[in-house]
């Protein structure tokens, strides 16, 4: 369970997040949407404790994550698919963090094998390629078997088989009964994974709802989402005016360009 | 699920021992740092037998001369101690790191402790081979230093210990900066700078430089004669050297704890 409560930060005169709040529920998958530059990767990092929210708190099983006695343990988050030292092997990384929280070296090789970098453990991740590297994030992610599971746009740089496993992976996590959160930009990605969305734009909340209920105010879920959203796309394209089909909706293909 | 999930975390929490050990996994796995250390050892023995070799004059400080093997590795032990730091900052690890050990101060003491562990045994083998080496070198009319005269034992081990501490100046100043070029710069030439914008108002200031203190305080046997410049007495020097050490690591912890990562 996730609790974030008024959230603000703002960098400079940019305000990145503004009075946000959300729960984040047990046992569901629940997306984490919004434009670029809404605001998603600003919350992780506050839930995480690696940003202090201007105002606002954040609670994760009702504690501060600076609280939390096993930190690994009770979450496992994917920020960036580069957090770790590009000289360092996959192993290392792991090992170096199972060690933080008393983990056993024997589940550095359990998650080696659950991503599929068991054969590439050894060499230096700095070599990784994107997909790669995301799979080491997931791994690190997982590593303490952890009860919350955050990922920051999991699906980038993965492959068509890849996007497929990390599906069926945060389902089952689901299932576990696990609290997981999920941010993308990919509404297509997230009716496909998340049963629960969280939507926002330019940092504020625009929806706390089902994956149904949104998709039931439009003639499709991606529709439901452009309205939503519409006002809240920070770098919009040029209107590709001219183009057939680009009439019905308007700024649809530069949306998707936004994003 | 929730239930038993949590009733399998084990008792207690992470402590200092368990930041400790990640940092040491950290360091040992990038060959950056055995790479420098092992320049470090090199330097150190081929600087001490160059200055050996060349040696004529029998009443100098041959010991302090034998230990200007390590001047080369004070240089690479600070900059691999700003590397610890910065080398995180410009990876993105020091989200990974912090996810782990939200702590902040614990988790540089940590890092501190390991680095500075390493860095002493690093500092005290370069120091001692480059004595015996320096030693051993000296051409047959000149007889070698040995560790029971006065002062010269205290002066080898004080120069290992300076090695530490200006490792440890190096991973304050990584935190403090963040910005691995910048930091280098600082290490490097800023001390210096602001050394001699305090000289304006003391004169005796080249006695404070942390590399001159080294050099001159912590590795001499003979002191240095009024006329060279006014160098602080070895205890006096270390001291100095702690207290410089002690304020960067706290101003960079402070600062740690403070910012977002």
């Amino acid at each position: 369970m996730i609790e974030a409560h008024g959230l603000c930060k703002r960098y400079g005169s940019t305000v990145a997040v503004d009075e946000l709040s959300f729960d984040v529920r047990p046992g569901t998958v629940t997306g984490f949407l919004g434009p670029n530059g809404s605001g998603k990767s600003t919350t992780m990092r506050m839930i995480l404790d690696l940003d202090a929210p201007d105002a606002g708190q954040v609670r994760i099983g009702g504690r501060r994550y600076r609280e939390l006695r096993w930190p690994l343990r009770e979450v496992g988050a994917l920020l960036e698919a580069t957090s770790f030292h590009p000289g360092r092997s996959a192993r290392a990384h792991l090992s170096a963090l199972a060690s933080s929280n008393d983990i056993p070296r024997s589940r550095v090789e359990e998650v080696l094998g659950i991503v599929g970098l068991a054969e590439a453990a050894g060499r230096r991740a700095g070599k990784f390629s994107l997909g790669m590297a995301q799979r080491l994030g997931i791994a690190a992610a997982l590593l303490g078997d952890p009860e919350v599971v955050l990922l920051d746009e999991p699906v980038n740089g993965l492959d068509p088989e890849g996007i497929r496993w990390i599906r069926n992976l945060l389902q089952s996590l689901a299932a576990q009964g696990r609290t997981v959160f999920v941010s993308s930009h990919l509404i297509s990605e997230m009716a496909l994974t998340a049963e629960h969305l969280v939507v926002i734009g330019q940092g504020r909340l625009l929806a706390d709802t089902s994956v149904a209920e949104l998709a039931a105010r439009s003639a499709s879920l991606e529709e439901a989402f452009l309205e939503l959203t519409g006002a809240a796309v920070d770098y919009r394209g040029s209107n590709p005016g001219g183009y057939p089909g680009a009439t019905a909706t308007p700024t649809a293909g530069s949306r998707r360009r936004a994003s | 699920m929730t239930t038993s999930e949590l009733s399998r975390l084990p008792r207690g929490h992470y402590r200092f021992s368990h930041a400790a050990r990640m940092e040491w996994i950290k360091l040992r796995s990038l060959h950056s740092t055995w790479w420098g250390l092992a320049i470090t050892l090199t330097a150190a023995i081929g600087i001490a037998v160059a200055v050996g070799v060349n040696t004529k004059d029998a009443s100098a400080d041959l010991t302090n001369n034998a230990l200007a093997g390590i001047s080369l590795g004070l240089l690479l032990i600070g900059v691999l101690g700003v590397l610890a730091m910065t080398g995180e900052y410009s990876s993105r690890s020091i989200r990974a790191t912090l996810a782990a050990i939200p702590n902040r101060p614990l988790l540089l003491a940590a890092k501190a402790a390991v680095f500075g562990v390493v860095a002493l045994a690093v500092g005290e083998a370069a120091a001692f081979i480059a004595f015996f080496a320096g030693g051993a070198t000296l051409p047959g009319t000149i007889p070698a230093p040995a560790l029971g005269q006065p002062g010269v034992l205290r002066a080898v081990v004080l120069a290992g210990v300076g090695f530490c501490l200006i490792g440890l100046i190096g991973l304050g100043l990584g935190a403090i900066i963040r910005h691995t070029a910048a930091a280098i710069a600082v290490l490097v030439g800023g001390v210096y700078v602001i050394a001699q914008i305090v000289g304006a108002f003391a004169h005796q200031v080249m006695g404070y430089i942390p590399i001159s203190i080294v050099a001159n305080s912590l590795s001499v046997v003979k002191p240095i004669a009024q006329g060279e410049g006014h160098f602080l007495s070895p205890w006096a020097g270390l001291g100095m050297l702690c207290l410089y050490a002690a304020v960067t690591l706290g101003i960079g912890g402070w600062l740690l704890a403070r910012r977002d990562a």
